[in-house]
């Protein structure tokens, strides 16, 4: 016979309000099995967990019962008492009569909560009988990092890891690392300038020899699970040799051929072998093949003349690498909304309408401008710049819900970085609200309007147009209840950050959550915000949704602390909560394999003594199962069961109701 | 083809040409527009207000009568398109302000009849292909601005025959008709409406600002879809003359008179002789 012990928690006054506690502990006390019930103020608190402890070794319990709040609260606590009062934890349950219960139910004479707590508790305590010991499943740690991605959350989680003493394998879809950063002229609250403070760091990820960096490389396919993932990299061609190339940048300066570079956003052009700015992290040039006429039609070869140690190779091929990791940072980054569906801003039409990334170009020092503000139309400084925030964002009907976050605090940026250049010159910012939280950030758009001279103007715009070489801004002053007209020189539009494209395949490619914007979910956003569903595999930065540069870093080095805290152990331990096949009923129709959203059904091959195969069962990948159990409702032969719910588990509950 | 048509009051009186250059294209390109048998004014404005329900009663008796010619009902002014459109869309999606306002004319009607534009007719169902095909003269790349004023448009979601900040459909068959269109920032701004009555400043200035935005941007004629459009850009251009110096008269046309004078139609026919500002030498001009 089972001995069972109780424990109805109060949650102060959150259960006890609409459940009689008292008078639970006492009907539990009648069930078969049950040797022990009370009730207590806090079961989660340390004089209930000491409770709970005594409880066990005084009654000899082999089971107990923590009626109380959601297993995802404290379920390890509770666990982890009688696992230090001598007893499995997994004969350790929860029943929730909190989330799903008392907070539900508003019944002040306590009797509907009372009465569903008797059910809950009665039928946690019979799946509890037939429940079997577990044991926590060790497999072992690959003690390699992949991050995907080279931006400022890339790179840091790249650092962290490497300065832990494990290897990293860095992936970058462009010829250099740097990501968006690298495009940025200063950066907001203090103004310093953003190149000198990213490209240590990527000359730092270059030079450090546990870091191996792909560039111009994406990730195919990722197999396996945390711990043992293996990864198929594609290395796009580059025509030029890494190995032999100097980064002299001759071959550059020879090519006749010029296209819109990605890099300043179409503000300039680049060569057609090129890297995409002077500090490119490697400083190794790609050609860009659908504009290269040597490649295209076999015509020029100027590069390969020029090129010294005979790097350049035209019949270079993708090539598809594999490497063995045990965990993947993804740090992907963002990208701009594309501007061309806000035809009433004439973005794409109107030369001098520009997004706030392009300002950043033109603002900056290395930009197609050397730093000074000229409009792109005629190279004119502009004697005024409207700034209009909240470009799609914030704006269900043609754009996205969310707020993008940081556009409040780049264009009181742009305010300054444009006065400082262009001292007569006259800043007006139609906005919404501001958005100014984080350290010294209200502070600094007080800044911008206040000392700096930013006109700021509370409403939206609705058309802008040209007139006679000016670019007619109207729009609305709420505040003052008016109708405004400005005609302006440039208009720079603070344009909604957004997923990059592909980021949905990705996470595909990964099995890994994302929202209906294509932003990674995390495990929790919240308590787990740098987690995925699928274990081993964080997330970093702007990939998750919009976030500024101190929170990506933040948000790399959690990723990087929490792969190095994984790789702290040759071996690490994982629920044991997982599904099993019985193999001798097994009938191999393979509609689990289908039907595992995390891929961790194999095929096995059974074989005879002659090592002839004889049949085959499925079989599951205890590293990969998160234990959903959606397998065992997709077996037809009833022979997958999830430990710690087994059918037998389930029905006895159900009976129990 | 036949397709039940609302013509509105306006069309029957002050912008006759509009009514019968529209009829005799859709005999050119080969469909009927079969005029319902009994029809109303539209009330020429869609409540603003959301339990105001008799305002919606005098277009909804309009779409019951068109009901029970067809499943489909044309129009061609902007304010009445508008109105039927929205007051459509309040009867099919509200089945609560449906049988108020059902009870209330003694008809039954469910909001299934679609409420389509002569545009968009023009567009959907006889296709601008066909209608190139059937041009007879073609304009001469005479420079058409289009223009839209709100009512075509909007509100989003609830009418719309085009993109509603970026709209092209009647740019689209002006260039069919050997049309330039051309285009002018100010085309789907309002041009002061009912207004004319109480407030003839602010008409001054909103329709000024469109017949400027038009003229600066090369056009040589404007083309609307609406009469009370129409009547404001006619009308405010003595004060467009009166505030810039040089300023000459452009005529304001309805599209289907246009539709018309490719189609081969009379200028008696198009109407052109009802317009203020005459388009009969700019035609000339252009040997068409």
């Amino acid at each position: 016979m089972a001995r069972i012990g109780v424990f109805i928690c109060q949650c102060g006054n959150n259960i006890e309000s609409t459940v009689d506690t008292k008078s639970v502990s006492e009907e539990m006390e009648k069930v078969p099995g049950v040797v022990f019930s009370c009730n207590y103020k806090f079961m989660c608190s340390s004089p209930g967990q000491e409770m709970l402890k005594e409880a066990i070794k005084k009654h000899k319990l082999d089971g107990v019962v923590v009626s109380a709040c959601s297993p995802h609260m404290h379920e390890k606590t509770f666990r982890k008492a009688c696992e230090s009062a001598g007893l499995n934890p997994y004969r350790c349950e929860i029943a929730n009569i909190r989330e799903q219960c008392s907070w539900v139910h508003h019944d002040k004479t306590k009797k509907t909560g009372t009465v569903k707590s008797n059910d809950l508790t009665r039928m946690t305590i019979e799946r509890l009988k037939r429940n079997r010991p577990l044991k926590k499943i060790n497999i072992p740690v690959n003690k390699r990092a992949l991050v995907i991605g080279g931006g400022i959350a890339g790179i840091q989680a790249a650092l962290d890891i490497a300065e832990g003493g494990r290897e990293v394998i860095l992936v970058e879809k462009e010829p250099s690392i740097g990501g968006n950063m690298a495009r940025l002229s200063e950066t907001f609250p203090t103004m310093d300038c953003s190149q000198c403070i990213l490209t240590p760091k990527m000359v730092e990820a270059e030079l450090h020899e546990r870091i191996k960096i792909y560039t111009y490389s994406e990730v195919e396919g990722l197999d396996g699970y945390i711990g043992n993932f293996t990864v198929r990299i594609r290395k796009k061609a580059k025509y030029v040799d890494e190995e032999l190339c100097t980064g002299c940048g001759e071959c550059i300066e020879k090519c006749p051929f010029k296209a819109s570079s990605e890099f300043e956003l179409g503000l300039n052009k680049r060569k057609v072998i090129y890297t995409p700015f002077p500090q490119a992290v490697p400083n190794i040039p790609v050609i860009d093949a659908p504009n290269c006429t040597m490649i295209q039609k076999g015509k020029c070869g100027v590069c390969a003349k020029v090129c010294g140690p005979k790097a350049i190779d035209f019949e270079q091929t993708d090539e598809i690498v594999e490497e063995k990791v045990g965990a993947v940072v993804v740090a992907t980054g963002y990208e701009l909304m594309p501007n061309e569906r806000f035809g009433e801003y004439g973005y794409g039409r109107i030369k001098d309408v520009i997004n706030g990334l392009q300002f950043e170009r033109l603002a900056s020092s290395s930009g197609p401008t050397g730093g000074e503000i000229r409009r792109p139309s005629d190279g004119k400084v502009p004697e005024s710049v409207v700034f209009i925030q909240c470009v799609g964002s914030r704006d269900e009907a043609k754009g996205v819900s969310y707020c993008s976050k940081i556009c409040c605090m780049y264009t009181a940026k742009h305010t300054m970085l444009y006065k400082h250049k262009v001292h007569e010159g006259q800043a007006y910012v139609f906005y919404m609200d501001i958005r100014a939280g984080g350290k010294r950030y209200e502070e600094f758009t007080r800044r911008a309007i206040e000392d700096e001279g930013a006109m700021y103007l509370r409403g939206r715009v609705s058309r802008v147009y040209e007139r006679g070489g000016k670019v007619v801004v109207q729009g609305a002053d709420t505040l003052s209840a008016s109708q405004v007209e400005i005609e302006a020189d440039m208009v720079v539009l603070a344009t909604a950050i957004v997923s990059r494209t592909g980021a949905d395949t990705l996470a595909q490619r990964l099995g890994i959550g994302y929202d209906r914007y294509r932003f990674y979910n995390e495990y929790h956003p919240k308590l787990r915000p740098v987690e995925t569903v699928n274990a081993g595999i964080y997330l970093a930065g702007a990939c998750v949704g919009p976030m500024d540069i101190p929170e990506s870093v933040s948000m790399g080095s959690a990723a990087a602390s929490k792969v190095l805290a994984l790789f702290s152990a040759d071996e690490m331990a994982r629920e044991p909560i997982v599904a099993g096949v019985d193999k001798t009923r097994c009938n191999a129709c393979w509609d689990c394999l289908v039907a595992c959203p995390y891929s961790a059904i194999e095929k096995e091959e059974v074989k005879n003594r002659q090592g002839e195969t004889v049949r085959w069962n499925a079989r599951v990948n205890e590293g990969v199962c998160q234990g959903c159990g959606v397998c065992v409702a997709a077996c037809r032969s009833k022979v997958i069961d999830l430990a710690g719910y087994t059918d037998e588990q389930v029905y006895a509950a159900i009976s129990a109701f | 083809m036949k397709i039940p048509y609302y013509p509105g009051c306006t069309l029957n009186t002050v912008a006759k040409g509009f009514d019968v250059s529209a009829r005799e294209s859709a005999r050119a390109l080969g469909f009927e527009m079969e005029e319902l048998g009994q029809w109303n004014c539209c009330g020429a404005s869609f409540p603003l207000s959301p339990d105001n329900l008799m305002g919606l009663t005098a277009p909804a008796k309009v779409l019951a009568s068109a009901a029970r010619m067809g499943d489909a009902v044309t129009t061609l002014c902007s304010v009445c398109y508008n109105v039927l459109k929205r007051t459509n869309k309040a009867l099919r999606d509200d089945g609560e302000k449906r049988s108020v306002v059902t009870g209330f004319i003694e008809e039954e009607y469910d909001g299934s009849t679609e409420v389509i534009h002569f545009l968009e007719v023009l567009r959907d169902r006889v296709g601008f292909d066909r209608v190139r095909e059937s041009v007879k003269r073609p304009l001469g790349g005479i420079r058409a601005a289009a223009y839209y004023g709100c009512m075509l448009l909007r509100p989003a979601g609830e009418v719309g025959i085009d993109r509603h900040e970026g709209p092209t459909i009647m740019e689209d068959l002006l260039s069919v008709l050997g049309c330039e269109p051309v285009d002018f920032p100010n085309k789907i701004e309002c041009c002061g409406a009912h207004l004319a009555m109480t407030r003839t400043d602010v008409v001054e200035r909103l329709s000024g600002n469109v017949l400027e935005s038009a003229v600066d941007c090369g056009a040589e004629v404007v083309v609307t879809s609406c009469p009370l459009c129409q009547y404001n850009l006619e009308k405010s251009q003595a004060k467009v003359a009166e505030r810039r110096a040089g300023y000459r008269h452009v005529p304001v046309v309805y599209f289907t008179q246009l539709l018309g004078i490719a189609l081969g139609q009379s200028d008696e026919m198009a109407g052109l002789g009802e317009n203020r500002w005459d388009v009969r030498p700019l035609l000339e001009a252009k040997g068409v």
